[in-house]
């Protein structure tokens, strides 16, 4: 899922001040399963910024909606007749929202209401960690399953750094040395020769570094 | 400022405060008129929003008043509790609203005078603090 992180609600009501009517819009997708954006998430910012605004003496109007995604034009487009009541939107989906929000309605103001932080999973419940980096060639059944890419800090492909220490990332001891656990695995599987035999230099061109990606499958489009 | 009687809204858990709730009444106390009670059969049941709804609606404080963390009958529901007051303490200090106004308190079935003590204390400190929202 794309796990994202609230806004401090102190931003949000800096970055909406000039505004009397505002829709917090929610989506039930990755935001709701990390409790950052679904439908119980876009009532609490809603009443907190009510609260706000009675206790700085300001009229304001805030509507709550969740959509099934925000990064679908076709639940995007549910919005249509809702917006007529508002003068700016509040979206609490990840970075995809806001932008697929404001292209539909490019006349409407809209503001961010969660910073986007990862592609990742649950560890535990109110616990998340990064799995994918989005590098567009998945590489990780080189490496017993786990991605170097996204959870080594400096991304390396051929082995740890002089940083890896009793299992641990020389950037914090909460860090796990993802080599270590490469290598602890490979070893389980009895595939640690695999680790040195000759692989061609990753191909980058898939990644974000060839650009803003786009995808098109033909079968798909009418 | 000295008329000022704060508006208080308090969550009582139906296991516990509500018991201590008729000690105090067979001692013949009795809670203060400016506090409203709203019964929960586990104060794990209150949910953040319904923390922030009566701050919403113009209370000036709101309180949870539960059990002890190890008597709970739900074993968490306090602990829960009590971290979303915390969660609520958070956000209202995010909008610039005194975090003081919301608070927790572990009661027991036989604390009657607890029960009401609490509710003073509640409105004493919230009388400190002045009204929520201005006139």
């Amino acid at each position: 899922m794309i796990v994202a992180r609230q806004k401090p609600i102190e931003e949000i009501v800096e970055m909406t001040q000039a505004f009397h009517k505002l829709l917090v819009v929610g989506c039930k997708g990755c935001v709701t399963v990390c409790n950052v954006g679904g439908a119980k998430e876009v009532a609490i910012l809603a009443s907190a910024l009510r609260i706000s605004g009675k206790r700085n003496g300001r009229e304001v109007v805030v509507g709550e909606h969740t959509l099934e995604r925000q990064c679908d034009p076709e639940y995007v487009d549910e919005l249509k007749d809702i917006l007529e009541d508002y003068e700016a939107v509040v979206s609490i989906a990840c970075g995809v929202g806001p932008q697929f929000i404001a292209e539909r309605y490019p006349a409407v103001r809209v503001f961010p209401g969660v910073n986007t932080q990862f592609m990742g999973g649950a560890e535990e419940h109110g616990i998340w960690s990064e799995r994918c980096a989005g590098c567009g060639t998945c590489v990780v059944h080189y490496f017993g399953g786990v991605c170097p890419i996204a959870r080594c800090s400096k991304s390396l492909l051929n082995g740890p750094c002089g940083g890896s220490n009793n299992g641990k990332c020389e950037i914090s001891n909460d860090v796990d040395c993802i080599w270590d656990i490469i290598v602890t695995r490979m070893m389980e599987q009895g595939r640690l020769k695999e680790l040195i035999e000759f692989k061609p230099p990753k191909s980058w061109a898939t990644a974000r570094d060839g650009g803003p990606r786009r995808m098109i499958r033909e079968e798909l489009v009418e | 400022m000295t008329d000022f009687k704060p508006q208080i809204i308090a969550f009582y858990c139906s296991n516990c405060a509500s018991s201590a709730a008729t000690i105090a009444e067979g001692m013949k106390k009795s809670l203060p008129e400016n506090i409203r009670t709203v019964h929960v059969p586990c104060s794990g049941r209150i949910e953040t929003l319904h923390l922030l709804k009566p701050f919403e609606e113009g209370v000036d404080g709101v309180y949870v008043a539960g059990c002890q963390e190890d008597s709970c009958q739900y074993i968490s529901g306090i602990s829960k509790a009590a971290r979303r007051v915390e969660q609520v303490k958070k956000i209202l200090e995010s909008i610039g609203i005194e975090p003081e106004r919301i608070d927790v308190f572990n009661l027991s079935a036989g604390k009657g005078d607890a029960f009401v003590d609490t509710a003073l204390e509640m409105t004493e400190k919230l009388r400190a603090l002045g009204p929520m929202n201005p006139a």
